[in-house]
C-alpha cells in the first residue's frame, strides 16, 4: 500500500514539468544561499574566512547521507516489487551521493588545512565519511559489471541496503578508535554558539542543497530511462529485420559420444 | 496440471518469449520442439520458476507460480544444461548431498548410478566427467528424485545410444506414475512418443511445419496470434 | 527436514568440498604468509615497530586471507551452475545462507591458527595476556567476516565480479571488525582484557546484524 503511494508520488515528482520547475528552484535556492553564505554571513571570529566552508561542507554532509537513506529506501522497495524504477532511483540517488560525499571529503580537507595545518586527520567523521564513499562507490561498480539488469539490480540493491545499516556501526567504531588518542578536540564546527545569522545561512544553504539534490536525482532519472530506452532501439530494429527463419525439419543429430 | 497465459520474456530490449500459452493436463508428456534459439529453453526455465516471465500467467497444480515459486519447487524435477553438480564431490557424494536436501533415503543411490552407467565411477569426482557423464548423473538424480513435474532441456545431448534409452525410461517411469513431462529437443525422434507436441520459434507457438496433421496444441480463448 | 538439519547438510558439503580442494591450505594460507612478509620487509627490520604493528598486521592478513575464501566457496556453486541446484531444492534459503557462512567461518578459524603461529614467529610477538580475550575477538571477528562474505560471495559467481569488486565491495563494509579486532587483540595481548568488552560488544553487534542481514536477504540474491 505504501510502495504504491510512493510509486504515485515518484512518478509525479520526476515528470518533466516537475524538473523544470526543481531546476529553478534549484537555481533560485542555490543563489539566494550563496549570497548569504559569501556576504550576508559574517566571517567566524577565529577561524576567519575560511569558515564559510561550513556553509557547503556540512550541507554536503547532510546530502550524503540524505541520498544513501534514499538509496537504502529505494533499494528495499526494488527488492520488496522487482519494479526497475525503484532500481533506477537508487542508482541515481548513489551516484548523486557519491558526488556530494567527495565534495564533502575535499571541502573538509580544504577547511581542515588552515584550522588544524594539516590535510587529513583521521577525525572520526571525516575517516567514516571516506569509508562510505568507498562503500557506494562499490555499489557503482557493481553497476558497471556487464550483468544482466535484474542481477545487478539485485546485488545493487542489498549492497544499497547493508551499506547503510553498517554506516552506524562504522562511525561508532571509528569514533572510538580516535578517542584512544586525545587528538585535537576543537572540532571544526566548534562548541561555542552560532550567532542567528550564521545559524539561518546554514539552515538556507541545507535547504538549498536539498533542492539541488532534488533536481539532480530528477535529471539522473531521466537520463537513466532515455539509456534503457535508447537501448532498446538500437537493438529492435536489428531483431525486426531479421523474419523468423522459417522452420526447416531437423535432420536426426547423432551426437558422437563423447563420455 | 500446468497452466500458461500468454508469456512473455525480455531481456532488457530483446523479446525471447512471445505471447506463449498452452495448458498440459496430469500425467501427460508434452514434447517442445523447435530449432535452435526458438525460446524453447527460455520457457522451460520459465516453468521450472528459474525465471519471472516479464508478463503472463503460470500455474502450476493449481498453485500461482509466479507469486509462490517455493510453493512449486518441490514438484519439480530438472535436468538441463547445467547439471548441478559440485566438481570437488564424487558422483556418490553429489547424489547423496541432493538426496538429503530432498528428504530421499539416499539407500537407492548406488542403484540409480549403475542405471545410468556410473556404477564404476561413482567414487570418481565429478571434476574427471565428460559432459556427458555430468548428463548421467542428472539423470540419475532425477531418478531418484520421482518428481511430479519432470522438465528436460535437450536431455539426449552428448549421451550415446545406452544413455538416451536410459533418458527413455526415465521418461516412460514418470509418466508410468502418473507424473507430468515436459520434453524441449529438437530430436524429433525422440518426442515422436509424447502425447501432445507445441512447436516453438521465435518465441512463439507456431504450426509445426512437417506435420501438417498434427497442429498445434489447443490454445485458451484470447491467446496471442 | 528441519532448517537446522539443512544448514547442517549445507555445511557439511562446504567443508567437505574445502578439503577436497585444500584451496585453503593451497592458496589462501600461502598468500596470508606472502602478506605478512611483505609488510615485515616494509616496516622492519626493526623489532620494536614490528612488535607493535603484529596485531594490526595479524588482522589484515586474515581479511586478505577471509577475501580469498569467500570466493573459493562460492566458485564451486558456479560451477555447473549448482547454486540454481539450491535454489530449486526445497531448502530454505536462510539455511543455504547460515551453512555456507558456518563452513567459511570453520575454514578461516582454521586459518587463522596457522596465521597467529607466524604473526608469533616473523613478529617475535607472544600470544600470551588474556588469551580468552584474544581468541574470543577472533572467533568474533571471523563470525563477521564470514557473514559478509557469504552475503556478498554471490556476486562472485560471476567471473567478472569476482575479480576487482568483491574486495572492493567486503573491505570497507569489515572496517568495524578490523578496528575492533586489532585493539580487543592488542589489549589482551598486553595482559588489559578487562578493558576489551566494548570492543568485543562492537563486534558482537556487528556479527548480530549482519547474520540478520543476511538470513533476510540472501534469499533474493539467489533468485534470477
Amino acid at each position: 500500500m505504501a510502495v504504491a503511494t510512493g510509486e504515485r508520488m515518484m512518478a509525479r515528482a520526476t515528470g518533466r514539468s516537475a524538473e523544470r520547475v526543481l531546476g529553478w528552484c534549484a537555481l533560485v535556492a542555490m543563489s539566494v544561499s550563496i549570497i548569504m553564505s559569501l556576504v550576508v554571513a559574517p566571517a567566524d571570529a577565529e577561524q576567519g574566512n575560511v569558515q564559510r566552508l561550513m556553509y557547503v561542507h556540512v550541507p554536503s554532509a547532510w546530502l550524503a547521507y540524505l541520498s544513501f537513506f534514499i538509496v537504502f529506501v529505494a533499494s528495499i522497495a526494488y527488492l520488496r516489487t522487482k519494479k526497475i524504477r525503484w532500481d533506477r532511483l537508487a542508482a541515481a540517488s548513489c551516484e548523486v551521493g557519491v558526488l556530494f560525499v567527495a565534495l564533502t571529503i575535499f571541502l573538509g580537507m580544504l577547511w581542515g588545512k588552515p584550522v588544524w595545518g594539516t590535510w587529513w586527520t583521521w577525525d572520526p567523521r571525516i575517516t567514516t565519511t571516506t569509508i562510505l564513499l568507498l562503500i557506494y562507490v562499490g555499489y557503482l561498480a557493481v553497476r558497471r559489471l556487464p550483468e544482466s539488469p535484474a542481477r545487478r539490480a539485485r546485488w545493487c540493491a542489498v549492497i544499497g541496503i547493508v551499506g547503510f545499516i553498517d554506516v552506524p556501526i562504522v562511525q561508532l567504531s571509528v569514533t572510538w578508535w580516535r578517542s584512544l588518542h586525545q587528538g585535537p578536540t576543537v572540532r571544526l564546527l566548534g562548541e561555542t554558539t552560532m550567532a542567528p545569522i550564521m545559524l539561518w545561512t546554514l539552515l538556507i544553504a541545507v535547504a538549498a542543497f536539498t533542492v539541488m539534490y532534488c533536481y539532480l536525482v530528477t535529471l539522473r532519472l531521466r537520463v537513466g530511462r532515455l539509456e534503457d530506452r535508447a537501448l532498446g532501439e538500437a537493438l529492435s530494429p536489428r531483431l525486426a529485420a531479421t523474419p523468423p527463419a522459417p522452420p526447416v525439419a531437423e535432420p536426426a543429430e547423432e551426437v558422437t559420444p563423447r563420455g | 496440471m500446468i497452466a500458461a497465459q500468454d508469456l512473455r520474456k525480455t531481456y532488457g530490449p530483446t523479446l525471447v518469449l512471445d505471447g506463449v500459452s498452452f495448458a498440459l493436463a496430469r500425467g501427460q508428456c508434452l514434447a517442445l520442439l523447435g530449432p535452435n534459439g526458438a525460446g524453447k529453453t527460455t520457457l522451460l526455465r520459465l516453468l521450472a520458476t528459474l525465471l519471472r516471465p516479464t508478463a503472463g500467467a503460470l500455474q502450476i497444480a493449481g498453485v500461482d507460480a509466479l507469486r509462490e515459486p517455493e510453493r512449486v519447487r518441490p514438484l519439480l524435477g530438472v535436468v538441463a544444461h547445467g547439471s548441478y553438480v559440485y566438481e570437488d564431490l564424487t558422483a556418490r557424494e553429489n547424489l547423496r548431498f541432493w538426496c538429503r536436501l530432498y528428504g530421499i533415503d539416499a539407500g537407492s543411490v548406488d542403484e540409480a548410478l549403475d542405471r545410468v552407467g556410473l556404477g564404476r565411477d561413482a567414487n570418481t569426482r565429478v571434476a574427471g566427467f565428460s559432459q556427458g557423464m555430468r548428463q548421467r548423473v542428472a539423470v540419475a538424480r532425477a531418478l531418484l528424485r520421482r518428481a511430479e513435474l519432470l522438465l528436460l532441456d535437450e536431455p539426449y545431448a552428448g549421451l550415446d545410444d545406452t544413455a538416451k534409452e536410459t533418458v527413455d525410461g526415465l521418461i516412460a517411469e514418470t509418466g508410468g506414475r502418473g507424473s507430468t513431462v515436459i520434453l524441449a529437443t529438437h530430436d524429433r525422434t525422440r518426442g515422436a512418443g509424447a502425447h501432445r507436441t507445441i512447436y516453438v520459434d521465435g518465441g512463439r507457438i507456431v504450426p509445426d511445419p512437417t506435420d501438417p496433421a498434427l497442429g498445434p496444441a489447443p490454445r485458451p480463448a484470447g491467446a496471442a496470434e | 527436514m528441519t532448517f537446522a538439519r539443512q544448514t547442517l547438510a549445507v555445511a557439511g558439503k562446504d567443508v567437505r568440498i574445502e578439503v577436497r580442494g585444500r584451496y585453503g591450505a593451497g592458496t589462501a594460507l600461502p598468500f596470508a604468509a606472502t602478506v605478512l612478509i611483505a609488510f615485515g620487509l616494509a616496516l622492519g627490520p626493526g623489532r620494536t615497530l614490528l612488535q607493535a604493528t603484529a596485531p594490526g598486521l595479524l588482522w589484515i592478513a586474515m581479511l586478505f586471507a577471509a577475501v580469498l575464501s569467500f570466493r573459493r566457496a562460492f566458485e564451486a556453486e558456479g560451477e555447473d551452475g549448482a547454486l540454481e541446484g539450491l535454489l530449486l531444492a526445497p531448502v530454505d534459503k536462510a539455511a543455504v545462507f547460515l551453512g555456507k557462512a558456518a563452513a567459511v567461518a570453520l575454514q578461516l578459524l582454521v586459518l587463522e591458527a596457522a596465521i597467529v603461529l607466524m604473526v608469533s614467529a616473523l613478529f617475535d610477538l607472544a600470544f600470551g595476556g588474556d588469551v580468552l580475550v584474544w581468541m574470543a575477538a577472533l572467533v568474533l571477528g571471523t563470525i563477521g567476516l564470514a557473514a559478509v562474505g557469504s552475503l556478498f560471495g554471490v556476486l562472485a559467481e560471476s567471473p567478472r565480479a569476482r575479480e576487482a569488486v568483491f574486495p572492493l565491495l567486503v573491505l570497507p563494509l569489515v572496517t568495524p571488525i578490523l578496528l575492533a579486532g586489532v585493539r580487543a587483540t592488542t589489549l589482551a595481548i598486553d595482559g588489559l582484557g578487562s578493558q576489551a568488552g566494548s570492543w568485543l560488544g562492537l563486534m558482537l553487534a556487528f556479527d548480530v546484524v549482519f547474520v540478520a542481514a543476511g538470513t533476510i536477504v540472501f534469499e533474493y540474491l539467489m533468485e534470477d
